[in-house]
């Protein structure tokens, strides 16, 4: 018997049994749907994760305090103050550094910003006045406070655009913080961030007054600065590593009492994140696909079963065992098949539908599609061969005598 | 004298082992000429749905020897056994074993599928009309009488232009009408030179062959040639 007529012969068997077909293929179905969808989901969340990094900017640099080390157990970076202003105007220098073009200091704090009946809880931030230049920001409104505002320790305040409107502060505004009045000098410019790192809900005020209200003197935590550009950034790093080396007068480099981190390392840390979510996903989604191909070993054997009497007919009128394997090897290979493209077809559905019903970004890519189908198909035919092969051994005689 | 289309000697065939064993044939000699029309007769257990088996290469005899057309049955391959039976030997079983999801045409196409060669649909119509069923090609078993269905199985049986009809008790589900008809089909199939070989328990039945077997016990007992 020729491919073409057992292809018939199959697709004959499978349409014979409407529903029966149609319940199998649903497993198959929601099994490459599943992997399609997750791995489109997996595929957009990293896009949009790196997007919003690249945002952020990719000319920065942020150096954390060493951390602590108390009974063997490491505190995070920043836990012991070691960066001291020396540092930052170490690493201002443009004859040892000349790839760096802004440094400033950044110690972070949480705490409530009042104005008068109204009030947040916002990301505190004391810096210098090279603070814009070195987070790549500007103003809308009002100016950034000045060196000689450091110096005084002056009680002046910036707020993020988002801090701005919670509080319906502008420039002139008094805002409280830590019990203490501030005067807004100054509003940012929105950089569209958002989640829980929003770059627009901040206040920046004076180191000199961060440390005196909440850090404490001569602290720290962090400097963050800027390469000339993008290109440079290599280069920034390695500088501002040697500066501190120096400084901080350590000869090993792994014994730094400080770490350099760039956008670049946030990047591939939350690729890495994005990627065994995906892979996760996709493993479960694959189990289903599982579990779809022995929903069709199990249908095939119930109709090998059902069919013995159709099989053991074939036989007396010539089948060969071969003959039978192939039907319903085809059979069952079939209807795998038809269920990977209707799984596709539904995956496209939800790639369409979830992001609009939903926040969620599915990117549908050729190649999980391609394997999935394959995979589907492959499916079918490996469940399908423990039946087939039952259906092929079967001799005519005890066949046709089957009720 | 015509040829010589099958032919047994001391065909033997033993189900089961030991305390279990049952002899279903035991040392069957049998000559079927070809163009003859031979009854087998026997009540259940005799043997003769043993020797059916064994004459339409369904099964090998434990021992003895059975010769198809001059080849020796005993010896084939399983694959070799369903050539045989595609090519040489045409089936009409009590049951009619009819694929209900499938029209008269594709059941009487199917031994068409396991073999080369096209023009499967005008073969099958044309052996539907033979049996005069011209006019019934595209409807299902469900829509057909006990005869036409067993008539579309003969059909079926035909399609090849086998050396031998073998008709397992082919009026044992039929009223007496329709078993008529069957019966007057397949005498005239033998009239214009088949090969037939009739099982069945019904002395009438068997009366429309030219020869007629006993069986009992695994053993042909008694021979009649109708005149």
């Amino acid at each position: 018997m020729n491919v073409l007529r057992t292809f018939e012969t199959a697709l004959r068997g499978i349409g014979a049994h409407r529903l029966r077909s149609v319940l199998t293929t649903l497993g198959i179905l929601f099994g490459v749907a599943a992997v399609i969808s997750t791995v489109g989901i997996g595929q957009a969340s990293s896009d949009t994760v790196n997007s919003r990094i690249a945002s952020l900017g990719t000319n920065e640099l942020t150096i954390s305090g060493g951390s602590s080390l108390s009974g063997g157990v490491r505190g995070g970076q920043g836990s012991v103050a070691t960066l001291t202003m020396n540092d930052v105007k170490g690493l201002s220098n443009r004859l040892d550094a000349p790839d760096i073009s802004a440094v400033a200091p950044a110690n972070q704090s949480s705490a409530t910003v009042v104005n008068g009946s109204l009030n947040t809880t916002t990301t505190v931030v004391g810096s210098s006045d090279a603070w814009l230049d070195a987070n790549n920001k500007t103003l809308a409104n009002g100016s950034f406070f000045t060196s000689g505002n450091v110096t005084k320790h002056a009680l002046v305040a910036v707020l993020g655009s988002t801090t701005a409107t919670t509080l319906r502060a502008s420039v002139g505004s008094m805002v409280t913080l830590a019990s203490t009045p501030f005067t807004v000098v100054g509003v940012l410019q929105s950089s569209g961030g958002s989640g829980f790192s929003n770059q627009d809900d901040q206040v920046i005020i004076p180191i000199t007054t961060q440390q005196d209200l909440i850090a404490g003197q001569g602290k720290i935590q962090r400097i963050v600065l800027t390469s000339t550009s993008a290109a440079t950034l290599g280069s920034a790093y390695a500088e501002a590593n040697q500066l501190l080396l120096q400084t901080h007068h350590i000869t090993d480099s792994t014994a730094a009492d400080f770490s350099i981190v760039s956008q670049s390392t946030f990047i591939s840390t939350a690729q890495s994140v994005t990627n065994t979510l995906t892979l996760l996903l996709a493993s479960i989604a694959a189990i289903s696909l599982l579990v779809g191909g022995i929903g069709v070993m199990n249908i095939m054997l119930v109709t090998v079963t059902e069919r013995t009497r159709e099989i053991g007919l074939r036989k007396a009128l010539g089948a060969k065992p071969g003959d039978i394997l192939r039907q319903f090897l085809i059979e069952a290979s079939t209807l795998s098949l038809i269920g990977g493209i209707l799984g596709v077809a539904v995956a496209f559905g939800v790639g369409v539908i979830a992001p609009r019903v939903t926040s969620i970004g599915v990117d549908i890519t050729l190649v999980p599609v391609v394997i999935a189908v394959v995979v589907a198909a492959g499916v079918g035919l490996i469940f399908g061969v423990y039946p087939a092969a039952r259906a092929a051994r079967l001799t005519p005689i005890e066949a046709l005598r089957a009720e | 004298m015509s040829d010589v289309l099958l032919q047994m000697s001391g065909v033997s065939k033993v189900y089961g082992r030991g305390e279990a064993e049952v002899r279903a044939l035991d040392g069957v000699d049998l000559v079927v000429s070809q163009g003859e029309f031979v009854a087998v007769m026997g009540a259940s257990g005799s043997g003769k749905s043993t020797l059916m088996n064994i004459v339409g290469c369904l099964d090998v005899p434990t021992s003895g020897d059975y010769w198809f057309a001059g080849e020796l049955v005993s010896r084939m391959t399983e694959e070799r056994l369903a050539q045989v039976r595609n090519r040489s030997i045409g089936f009409v079983f009590q049951q009619f074993n009819l694929l209900a999801s499938l029209t008269a045409w594709r059941n009487v196409e199917l031994p068409l599928l396991y073999r080369h060669g096209g023009e499967r649909k005008e073969r099958a119509v044309s052996a539907l009309a033979h049996v005069g069923l011209q006019d019934r090609v595209q409807h299902r078993p469900a829509q057909l009488s006990g005869g036409q269905q067993q008539r579309v199985a003969i059909a079926r049986a035909l399609v090849t232009d086998p050396e031998l009809i073998l008709a397992d008790e082919p009026t044992g589900n039929l009223d007496s009408v329709s078993s008529q008809e069957i019966l007057a089909t397949l005498t005239e199939l033998h009239r214009n030179g088949r090969t037939i070989v009739l099982i069945t328990h019904d002395a009438a039945v068997a009366s429309v062959a030219t020869r007629r077997l006993g069986m009992r016990d695994g053993r042909i007992i008694d021979e009649a040639v109708a005149a």
